[in-house]
């Protein structure tokens, strides 16, 4: 209302009238219903059907929900309580909840993996956000020998000592790698071997295993193949850091969380490692891959298409069955790696080869002028790859790296059926087959399937948001 | 044996040991650690409870035999297998032994080269229908769609008594038991066959048990028992003899309240050489006197054992029956101590 008083002037408005609302039939709620639901008879039809749907399921899932038992510790009481009625037993969800997240993991160190999850969100971040400083890059190398630490135990020494002996192997590689690259690589490997690994052993062993084989050809008993000097076997000679280890271990450096055994590493934090470390791995190996399938040596071009053609004509279960049932013939029962380190090699050979050829395409689609640009500046092989050519390839791949990504994560449930108890395994398996809870399903399953929802979701909005952006062309 | 050969300042030595895994005792002791075979999870015979810590009527096999060889019946690596991966973790010596509900048959002891030792328990297959089918008889389930677990020898079984009685059926192929359950309540197949002592257990945790029926047909004979590899007689008699202590226990009324008392010796022989107050039983097997004596005070003797995990005051409810001693009418029955 205006307050002027002076009423000599015909009647003018000082104010605006505010816009009314426009009629209920062209504005609002209803107009868009009438434009979105019903602007023609058939998407009516589809709306009442979809509704219709909807609503089945609301009336069907709500009393699920709303009769639902907690607190029972057992599946027979929770049907005592419902009498009858529909409703979820999520008294599951109370007393496994631990086994569902951290599989046998003991329960009073349960903030060693947590911890883990926080610093992976540290270390991930810098890698995933490149506005944030360069520095945790620092962070982000040094995570997987830390998280390793944090989730298995043992001496922190050992993780120390392998990061210690890569940097090493890494100063001889560098020091030879101007003179001739393939011969740097062989003084990496063999560099990193003396410190960390015992070459001599594996081979006077592997020496041992085929005179055993002859041996037995002709009817003998099993022959142990050793160089001794003085009283030293040279079979246990290696790995130098060992020693070091031993000592730092015994001295008051010394710092050991308890060890947890892999078996016990399971539910949906095995899942969470091993989606972590087969991304993270089969990234850069996907690129040499991609890389290895366009390059000019035939060597290296046969084996890199066999390699991928081979494992992608393979399932991946089959890989799995391989890793635990085959591979346990080929080594000795005290020698074999662990299950967990040969499935992670598995599945990451898997996805390595599904991500090379999502960075083949990307590779493909660079106009040819590309290479040619940077063969006219000068720059040799591994320059223009890495100034010009990947940064252009990988950002076209980046939505198919993604979607390998999501699906090689769920894909990590598979190990279940080798009889690892992960997030899939542990409710098949412990759960479902025990005496109280027998019988129950869509709880537990619903709760595996929300995590992964929440997890699958997540990766796929980064991916979203990176492409946008990484869009620098011109639309 | 042992040879030398003196090359320059360097010695080769070639030593010659047994076949390989031959002593698998040994190797147990000095690590410490059983390793165990034993079920992703069957109700009653193996599963990890809410705190991780493996409970049933097969584990405590495996905690008898730890208890009388490492004297811990904790010192038991359980390494779950499926009905795939069971044999060749067994053979590729990546468990010591594989209690997990194992048909003893003349293929499995033969041609894969497994040693048997023993049976604990005696089931049989048979098969559940829905009362409201009006089946009274296996024989009347012609053109029966049949949810079945693969890899097992209750799928070879069926496949024989359809074709005995020239009758056909639809098998629906399922990976583990709780999945056949939920198929079979949701109404995917008409018939749901496995061991009778799993469909017991899996019925007293249906919804409504009084609308589904256990068939009086047993098409098979499924002694379920532990094993163990092939050509290491050794542990093979530790495991047998370790299984024989538990229902000779049972038998001479040892049980894990009184063997305190009865191993300070009694007026009867056979529980003092069970017992090790008398004889060198132990010392015969590469143990020590007391090792019946720990394996029994693990988890009790065979029938606590059953009466604790799958007995009648059980969720599972399992009747001794064919597992009852022999004294009274039941098949169980274990060697002499002497």
């Amino acid at each position: 209302m205006s307050d002027n008083t002076n009423n000599d002037v015909s009647y003018v408005r000082t104010e605006f009238l505010e816009p009314s609302e426009p009629p209920m039939a062209v504005g609002g709620p209803v107009k868009w219903i009438k434009d979105n639901l019903f602007s023609s008879w058939f998407n009516s039809i589809l709306t009442v059907i979809a509704l219709y749907f909807i609503i089945r399921i609301a009336v069907g899932v709500y009393p699920w929900f709303a009769n639902s038992v907690w607190g029972t510790d057992g599946l027979a009481a929770c049907r005592e309580i419902l009498d009858g009625a529909t409703g979820a037993c999520f008294s599951i969800l109370q007393e496994r909840w631990n086994q569902m997240l951290f599989g046998f993991y003991p329960s009073e160190e349960y903030w060693r993996p947590i911890v883990g999850l926080i610093l992976l969100a540290v270390a991930a971040a810098p890698v995933l956000f490149w506005t944030l400083p360069r520095q945790l890059l620092y962070f982000t190398g040094i995570y997987p020998f830390l998280a390793y630490w944090l989730v298995y135990g043992g001496s922190i020494w050992f993780p120390i000592l392998l990061l210690v002996a890569l940097c090493l192997s890494y100063l001889a590689y560098a020091r030879f790698v101007k003179s001739s690259f393939v011969g740097a690589i062989a003084v990496f490997i063999i560099a990193f071997s003396v410190l960390m690994l015992n070459p001599l052993g594996g081979l006077l062993s592997l020496v041992s295993f085929v005179a055993t084989q002859l041996s037995q050809l002709l009817g003998g008993g099993d022959v142990t193949v050793d160089l001794i000097i003085g009283d030293r076997r040279l079979s246990d000679l290696m790995p130098l850091f060992g020693y070091l280890q031993g000592w730092l271990d015994g001295s008051f450096l010394g710092l050991a969380l308890p060890e947890v055994t892999t078996r016990d590493v399971g539910g949906f934090m095995l899942n969470m490692i091993l989606g972590t470390i087969c991304v993270s791995l089969s990234i850069p190996l996907g690129i040499v891959l991609a890389l290895g399938r366009q390059s000019n040596l035939p060597v290296i071009k046969g084996f890199c298409v066999i390699f991928i053609e081979f494992i992608r004509g393979v399932p991946l279960i089959t890989l799995l069955f391989v890793a635990n049932v085959m591979l346990a013939y080929f080594f000795p029962a005290e020698s074999n790696p662990d299950l967990i380190l040969r499935v992670i090699i598995m599945i990451t050979m898997f996805s390595a080869a599904y991500i090379a050829e999502v960075i083949r395409g990307g590779l493909a689609a660079l106009p040819r002028g590309q290479y040619e640009a940077g063969d006219s500046l000068g720059l040799d092989y591994p320059q223009s790859m890495r100034l010009i050519i990947l940064p252009q390839a990988l950002k076209i791949s980046i939505p198919g790296i993604v979607n390998v990504a999501v699906g090689l994560f769920k894909d990590t449930t598979l190990v279940s059926v080798i009889s690892m108890f992960d997030l899939v395994g542990i409710i098949r398996g412990p759960i479902l087959g025990s005496t109280q809870w027998t019988g129950i399903y869509w709880e537990v399953f619903g709760f595996a399937a929300l995590l992964f929802f929440v997890v699958c979701y997540g990766i796929s909005q980064y991916s979203q948001w990176l492409e946008r952006q990484l869009a620098t062309d011109h639309r | 044996m042992k040879k030398s050969v003196i090359l320059g300042a360097l010695t080769v030595a070639g030593m010659a040991a047994g076949t390989a895994g031959a002593a698998t005792l040994d190797d147990v002791k000095a690590r410490g650690v059983l390793n165990c075979g034993v079920t992703t999870g069957v109700p009653g015979f193996a599963e990890p409870d809410a705190d991780g810590v493996w409970q049933g009527f097969d584990v405590a096999v495996c905690r008898a035999v730890a208890a009388a060889v490492l004297n811990d019946p904790t010192a038991v690596e359980f390494v779950p297998t499926t009905g795939k991966t069971r044999f060749t973790a067994l053979a590729a010596g990546e468990i010591d032994m594989l209690a997990r509900n194992t048909t003893w048959t003349f293929s499995r002891d033969v041609d894969l080269k497994f040693e048997f030792t023993g049976v604990n328990y005696y089931d049989g297959q048979g098969f559940m229908v829905p009362a409201d089918l009006g089946v009274a008889s296996a024989a009347d389930l012609d053109g029966a769609t049949v949810c079945i677990q693969t890899g097992t020898t209750t799928e070879l079984n069926l496949a024989d008594f359809f074709r005995a009685n020239g009758i056909s059926y639809e098998p629906v192929p399922i990976e583990t038991g709780s999945e056949a359950v939920q198929l079979f309540l949701a109404g995917s197949c008409d018939v749901y066959t496995t061991d009778r002592s799993a469909l017991a257990a899996q019925r007293a945790n249906f919804p409504t048990p009084d609308d589904y029926v256990v068939l009086p047909e047993v098409v098979s004979k499924e002694p379920l028992g532990p094993l163990v590899r092939h050509g290491d007689h050794e542990w093979g008699d530790v495991v047998r003899w370790t299984l024989n202590a538990l229902i000779t226990a049972e038998e001479l009324g040892v049980t894990s309240a009184n063997i305190e008392e009865l191993s300070g010796g009694t007026n009867n022989p056979e529980i003092n050489r069970l017992l090790g107050s008398e004889g060198t039983l132990g010392e015969m097997l590469g143990l020590d006197a007391e090792w019946a004596k720990r394996a029994i005070m693990a988890g009790g003797n065979y029938g606590e054992v059953f009466d604790g995990n799958i007995g009648e005051a059980t969720n599972i409810g399992l009747a001794r029956g064919l597992n009852a001693q022999w004294t009274d009418g039941g098949l169980l029955y274990s060697p002499p101590f002497r």
